[in-house]
C-alpha cells in the first residue's frame, strides 16, 4: 500500500504589519510549514482602514492590517504566489481580499489559473459565533456566490468558500449540531449560487467541488473521528441528491482543520499540549476521514498571543505525526470496527434530523434566532457542567495541585507583546500611499464597483480593479455599506437559563446568590442593574454571553446590547440605563486602549461612581495597569466558576453602592 | 443613610440634559422612602408644565421585529431634529427575578444626538409596563417631541400600553397565528394603527393586511384604523408608519380628544398610585375615581400630598401593629 501524502502543515498567523508578517510567513516556511494561513486584523475583517475611528487600538493585534495592494504585495515580498498555497481567514470582505491576492499575483506576473488556496468567505458563522459580519445575509450570500462563479472560470484551483464548522464548536456546539449547521450554511451557499443562473450543470457540479470544510476537534477524540465520518457521508448524500452531482470525485468531503481552542486552559498551560496533540490524532487517524490542511494552536494561547516558538512546537507535532509516526502507512484502521460504524450512523441520525428542522424553519437565514439560541443554549450547558464537576478539565476542576513550573510563572514573559508602534507605522504608510495614488483612477474604480453591486454583475472584476487602481479596504467596504446596508446579529441570549436543569450544588448557590441580589435592590432601591459591554471590533461574544445570562438567572437586570460597541456608546448605554455595575469582555488584545477610553467617558459625564470590571484573555501585567486606572476587578479564563465571578460582581457593586 | 440629593433642576430637564434625565428616572424608580419623597415633588413640579410629546405605543409579539421598527423611527425622527425618548420593556423571569434588556441593541442610537433610551424590566406586570416605567413615560412627555414606548405584547399586556400612549401601533408578522390569539383577547379594539412587518415579500404582505383588515372589520371605531405592510429590515414602507402617526396625532388634536384621553389617563394613573400607597380604604377616603381626579386636576402638590398621608399610615399601622 502506497504511503499517503500528508496534509498541508499551517500556522495561522500574521501580527503587526505586512513587512514583520511576510519576515514570519518566511520563517514558518523555512521550518518546513507548507502553506500559508493569514490572520488578518479585525479592522481589515470588518471593513475599516487602520486609520478609522473604530480601528483604533485593533490595528495589528488579532492579525495583519491589509489596507491596500501596497500591503498585500509587502505580505507576500520574496514568496511566489504560484507555488504557495494560501488560506485566508477572511469572510466579510473575502471578495477583497481575494481581489487584492489575484492583483498581487498578477503584479508577480503569474497567472491566476494556477493559484492555490482558499478564503474563508463563510458569512453564516460570523453572525452565530465569530462577529466580523458587515453586510445583511442577502448580499452577503451574493457576495459569496460571486466568488464562486468567478474562481470556478478564473481560478480554477480555488477554495472560494471553506464552510465552517470550526467556530461552531468554540460557541459550545456539540458534534452534532456542528455537523448540522455547517451543512445548512453550505445548503444556503449552493442554492443561493444555482439560482444565479451564471453557472451551466457542469460549471455547477465543479462548484461543488470546489467547496471545502473548516472544521473543529475536540478533545473527545473518538467522538471526533465518527463525527468526521458521519460529516463526509452526510455530504456526499446531500451533493449527489439535493444537487445531483455525479461525478464521486466532486462530492467528496474536503476539510481542513485547527483543532480545539475552547478547551484550552489558562492553569497548567503545559497540559494543552497533550489536548493539542490527541485532537490533532482525531483528524488524522481515520484515513476516510482525515483532514487535508491542519494548523494547531499554541500551549499558551489562552494567556495571550504565542510567540514564533510557541507555534514552532505545535508545527513540530504534525510533523512528528506526519514523518515519524506510521499513520500515513495504513488504509482506514476504522473500517469493519462495529463500535465506529454505530457511533457514526448515531451522530448522522441526529444531524440530519437537526437540518431537517432548520430547513423547515425556511433555512439557515430565517433560522438564524433559533440556531443562535440552541448553541448558546450548548455552552451554558457545557459551562455548567464544567463548574459542577461533571466534567473533568484536568488542572482546572480536577487535579489542580502542581509543583513549581519552569515554563511559566504567572509573568507576561511567555506571550508576544505586538509593538504599540506598529500602529502607528501602520496609519503612516496608509496615508502615504493615499497620497501617491492617482485619485481620478480610484474614483472612477470605485464608481465602477457601486454599479455593479447595484446592478447585480459579478462583484469580483470590479473589485480586482479597484485593487490596482490603489483603493482601500475601508473605502471598498464603505462603498458596498452604502449599497447594502449594515446587519446587527441576534444575541441568542433571550431563550436560555442556567436554572433549567441545573441540580445539585450550582443550584443552590445559585438560589443563595438570588436572595442576596433581592436583599441589595433594598439597599439600591431598585434592583440590581448591569450593563455587560463588548467594546471593540472583537466578535468571539461567548464570554460576554455566559456572563448576561448568569447575571440575569441570578436575579439581575441585564443590559446587554451585543458586539462592536464604542466606547461612547457604551458609556451612553450606562448614563440612559441607570446601571450599578458595568462589565466589558475583550478578547482582541487591545483592552488597555478600550478600558481606558470607557473610564474616560465615564468621568466625563459624571458616572466615575460606577464600577467597572472587564474579563478576557488579559496578562497579568496588563491586568495591574487596569486595576491601577481604577478597574474594580479583572476576570481571566482561569476564572472558571461562574457563581464566585457573580458573587464576587454582586460584592463590587455593593461596596459602590456603599459610598454614595 | 441618609438620602443622597440628586443633582435635579427641572431646568436641566427641560434643556434636555441627559444626566439629568437619567437621575430623574433613577429617581423615580427608587424605592426608599426618602427618595419617593424627592420623586413625588419632581412629579408636582412637573404638573403644571405642558406634555407636548406624542406618545407612542408599540407592541406586538416577541420577535416581530418592534424594536428594529423603532430603530427606523428613531432614525426619521432625529432627520427632523425632534427630542426623542425611547422606553423599552422586556419581560422579567418568574424563577430568577432578573431580566435581559437587549432591545437597545437592535437600535441605533447615535450617542450625540437628542435621545434618551430606556430599558425597564416588566417586573411583576408580564409584558407590560411596571409602576417605574409608567412614571418614566409621564416624565418624558414633559421632555420630548416623541416619546416611543415598546412593550411586548402577550395577549392581554399590550392594554397596559392604553394607558399611557397616545396612539397604539400593534405590529404582527405575516401568518403568524398571533391574530386568532389577538381577537380572542379582545386586544384588536386597542391599536390605533396595525403594521405588518417583514413584508419583503409582496404577495403574503398583501394576504397578511387583507387577514389584518378582516380581523378589524369585527370591530366599530371612529378612526378609520390603517393596516399598513412595512419592512423594517429593508426600510420598507417606514414613511408611510411614519406619516399615519403623525396623522393619527394630528386626528386626536382636531377632534379635542387629545386632552380627554390624557385627562383619563392622569387619573387612572393616580388612581392606581393611590391603592399602591394607600389601598382600597384610602382610594375610598379620597372619593374614588372621581375624586382622585378632581384632587390631581385642581389640587397642586397632590404627589406630595399623597406621599405625606403614606407616611402617616405607615406610622398609623405601626401603632395598631404594637397595640395587637
Amino acid at each position: 500500500m502506497k504511503k499517503d501524502v500528508p496534509w498541508v502543515m499551517r500556522t495561522y498567523s500574521g501580527h503587526s504589519t505586512a513587512q514583520a508578517s511576510n519576515e514570519l510567513y518566511r520563517l514558518n516556511l523555512r521550518k518546513g510549514q507548507t502553506g500559508l494561513s493569514v490572520a488578518f486584523d479585525l479592522p481589515t475583517q470588518t471593513g475599516y482602514d487602520s486609520d478609522h475611528p473604530l480601528a483604533r487600538g485593533e490595528v495589528g493585534k488579532v492579525g495583519v492590517p491589509v489596507c491596500h495592494i501596497g500591503d498585500m504585495e509587502m505580505l507576500f515580498a520574496g514568496i511566489p504566489l504560484g507555488q504557495t498555497n494560501t488560506s485566508m481567514t477572511i469572510n466579510a470582505t473575502a471578495a477583497w481580499l481575494l481581489a487584492l491576492y489575484i492583483a498581487t499575483a498578477e503584479r508577480q506576473g503569474v497567472d491566476p489559473k494556477v493559484l492555490q488556496g482558499t478564503t474563508q468567505n463563510d458569512i453564516l458563522k460570523e453572525y452565530l459565533s465569530r462577529g466580523t459580519y458587515i453586510f445583511p445575509p442577502e448580499p452577503s450570500l451574493r457576495l459569496i456566490s460571486d466568488t464562486i462563479t468567478y474562481t470556478v472560470a478564473h481560478v480554477p484551483k480555488w477554495n472560494p468558500v471553506n464552510v465552517c464548522s470550526y467556530h461552531l464548536q468554540e460557541a459550545g456546539a456539540t458534534p452534532v449540531q456542528e455537523i448540522a449547521y455547517a451543512l445548512c450554511s453550505a445548503i444556503a451557499i449552493l442554492d443561493t449560487v444555482r439560482t444565479s443562473g451564471r453557472l451551466s450543470a457542469g460549471e455547477f457540479a465543479e462548484a461543488v467541488g470546489r467547496i471545502s470544510f473548516f472544521v473543529n476537534s475536540g478533545i473527545r477524540f473518538i467522538e471526533e473521528i465518527c463525527k468526521l465520518r458521519a460529516f463526509g457521508q452526510l455530504w456526499d448524500e446531500l451533493t449527489r441528491d439535493r444537487y445531483g452531482v455525479t461525478d464521486p470525485k466532486l462530492r467528496r468531503f474536503r476539510y481542513g482543520v485547527q483543532v480545539n481552542s475552547l478547551g484550552l486552559t489558562e492553569a497548567q498551560p503545559e497540559n494543552n499540549i497533550p489536548r493539542i496533540v490527541l485532537e490533532a490524532l482525531g483528524v488524522t487517524l481515520s484515513k476516510n476521514a482525515r483532514c487535508r490542511a491542519m494548523q494547531l494552536p499554541a500551549w499558551n494561547e489562552a494567556l495571550g498571543l504565542p510567540r514564533p516558538w510557541d507555534q514552532q512546537w505545535s508545527l513540530r507535532i504534525q510533523q512528528i505525526l506526519a514523518y515519524e509516526t506510521d499513520i500515513l502507512e495504513y488504509d482506514d484502521i476504522f473500517d469493519g470496527s462495529r463500535v465506529i460504524e454505530e457511533k457514526t450512523d448515531e451522530i448522522k441520525r441526529a444531524a440530519w434530523a437537526e437540518v431537517e428542522r432548520v430547513m423547515e424553519l425556511g433555512g439557515v437565514i430565517a433560522a438564524l434566532d433559533y440556531i443562535k439560541e440552541r448553541l448558546v443554549a450548548s455552552h451554558t450547558e457545557r459551562v455548567r457542567r464544567i463548574n459542577s464537576g461533571e466534567q473533568v478539565v484536568v488542572g482546572v476542576n480536577k487535579f489542580t495541585e502542581t509543583a513549581p513550573s519552569p515554563l511559566y510563572t504567572g509573568d507576561s514573559s511567555v506571550i508576544l507583546k505586538v509593538d504599540e508602534a506598529a500602529e502607528r507605522d501602520q496609519i503612516a504608510r496608509l496615508h502615504a500611499f493615499r497620497a501617491a495614488r492617482n485619485q481620478a483612477e480610484v474614483t472612477v474604480a470605485l464608481a465602477a464597483l457601486r454599479d455593479a453591486a447595484v446592478s447585480g454583475a459579478n462583484i469580483m472584476p470590479a473589485s480586482i480593479r479597484c485593487a490596482h487602481a490603489g483603493v482601500t479596504t475601508g473605502e471598498w467596504s464603505q462603498t458596498l455599506r452604502e449599497v447594502f446596508g449594515e446587519f446587527r446579529a441576534p444575541t441568542g441570549i433571550g431563550g436560555v437559563a442556567v436554572a433549567r436543569g441545573a441540580e445539585g450544588p450550582i443550584a443552590a448557590q445559585l438560589e443563595a446568590l438570588r436572595a442576596r441580589v433581592r436583599r441589595i435592590a433594598d439597599t439600591l432601591g431598585r434592583p440590581l442593574k448591569v450593563l455587560i459591554g463588548k467594546p471593540g471590533l472583537d466578535g468571539h461574544s461567548n464570554g460576554a454571553e455566559q456572563i448576561a445570562v448568569w447575571c440575569r438567572d441570578a436575579g439581575m437586570e441585564v443590559v446587554y446590547e451585543g458586539i462592536r460597541l464604542t466606547p461612547e456608546q457604551i458609556v451612553t448605554s450606562a448614563r440612559d440605563e441607570g446601571v450599578h455595575l458595568i462589565g466589558l469582555s475583550i478578547l482582541s488584545g487591545s483592552h488597555l486602549r478600550l478600558v481606558p477610553a470607557i473610564l474616560a467617558g465615564l468621568k466625563g459625564e459624571g458616572l466615575d461612581h460606577i464600577p467597572v470590571v472587564v474579563g478576557g484573555i488579559i496578562p497579568e501585567d496588563d491586568a495591574e495597569q487596569l486595576r491601577h486606572a481604577g478597574v474594580a476587578r479583572v476576570y481571566t479564563p482561569k476564572d472558571f466558576e461562574m457563581v464566585r465571578i457573580l458573587s464576587d460582581m454582586v460584592d463590587v457593586a455593593e461596596a459602590a453602592a456603599a459610598h454614595l | 443613610m441618609t438620602a443622597r440629593r440628586y443633582p435635579l433642576e427641572i431646568s436641566s430637564l427641560l434643556r434636555f440634559e441627559r444626566q439629568a434625565i437619567a437621575a430623574a428616572v433613577n429617581l423615580l424608580e427608587d424605592r426608599r422612602p426618602e427618595y419617593q419623597e424627592q420623586a413625588r415633588t419632581l412629579l408636582d413640579n412637573l404638573a403644571p408644565l405642558p406634555a407636548l410629546a406624542h406618545v407612542v405605543g408599540i407592541t406586538g409579539p416577541p420577535g416581530v421585529g418592534k424594536s428594529s421598527l423603532i430603530s427606523r423611527l428613531i432614525a426619521l425622527a432625529l432627520q427632523t431634529g425632534k427630542r426623542l425618548g425611547v422606553v423599552a420593556v422586556d419581560p422579567s423571569s418568574k424563577v430568577s427575578g432578573g431580566a435581559l434588556l437587549g432591545d437597545r441593541g437592535r437600535m441605533h442610537v447615535p450617542p450625540r444626538a437628542p435621545i434618551f433610551v430606556r430599558s425597564f424590566a416588566a417586573r411583576d406586570r408580564l409584558g407590560g409596563l411596571s409602576r417605574e416605567a409608567f412614571s418614566a413615560v409621564f416624565l418624558l412627555r414633559h421632555l420630548c417631541d416623541v416619546v416611543l414606548v415598546e412593550t411586548v405584547g402577550v395577549g392581554q399586556s399590550e392594554t397596559d400600553i392604553a394607558h399611557v400612549a397616545d396612539t397604539v401601533v400593534l405590529v404582527v408578522q405575516p401568518f403568524s397565528g398571533d391574530l386568532l390569539q389577538f381577537i380572542k383577547a379582545g386586544v384588536m379594539e386597542v391599536p390605533d394603527i396595525l403594521v405588518v412587518n417583514k413584508a419583503d415579500d409582496a404577495a403574503l404582505a398583501r394576504k397578511a393586511v387583507a387577514e389584518v383588515t378582516a380581523a378589524l372589520s369585527l370591530e366599530r371605531q371612529s378612526w378609520a384604523r390603517p393596516v399598513l405592510a412595512v419592512s423594517a429590515t429593508t426600510n420598507l414602507h417606514i414613511d408611510a408608519l411614519d406619516a399615519a402617526i403623525a396623522a393619527h396625532y394630528h386626528d386626536l388634536r382636531t377632534a379635542n380628544v387629545l386632552d380627554a384621553r390624557r385627562a383619563k389617563q392622569m387619573t387612572e394613573w393616580a388612581v392606581s398610585e393611590v391603592r399602591y400607597e394607600l389601598g382600597r380604604v384610602g382610594l375610598a377616603a379620597l372619593g374614588g375615581s372621581a375624586g382622585v381626579q378632581a384632587l390631581w386636576t385642581h389640587q397642586p402638590g397632590a404627589w406630595g400630598a399623597l406621599r405625606r398621608l403614606a407616611a402617616v399610615l405607615s406610622r398609623v399601622e405601626y401603632r395598631v401593629a404594637g397595640e395587637m
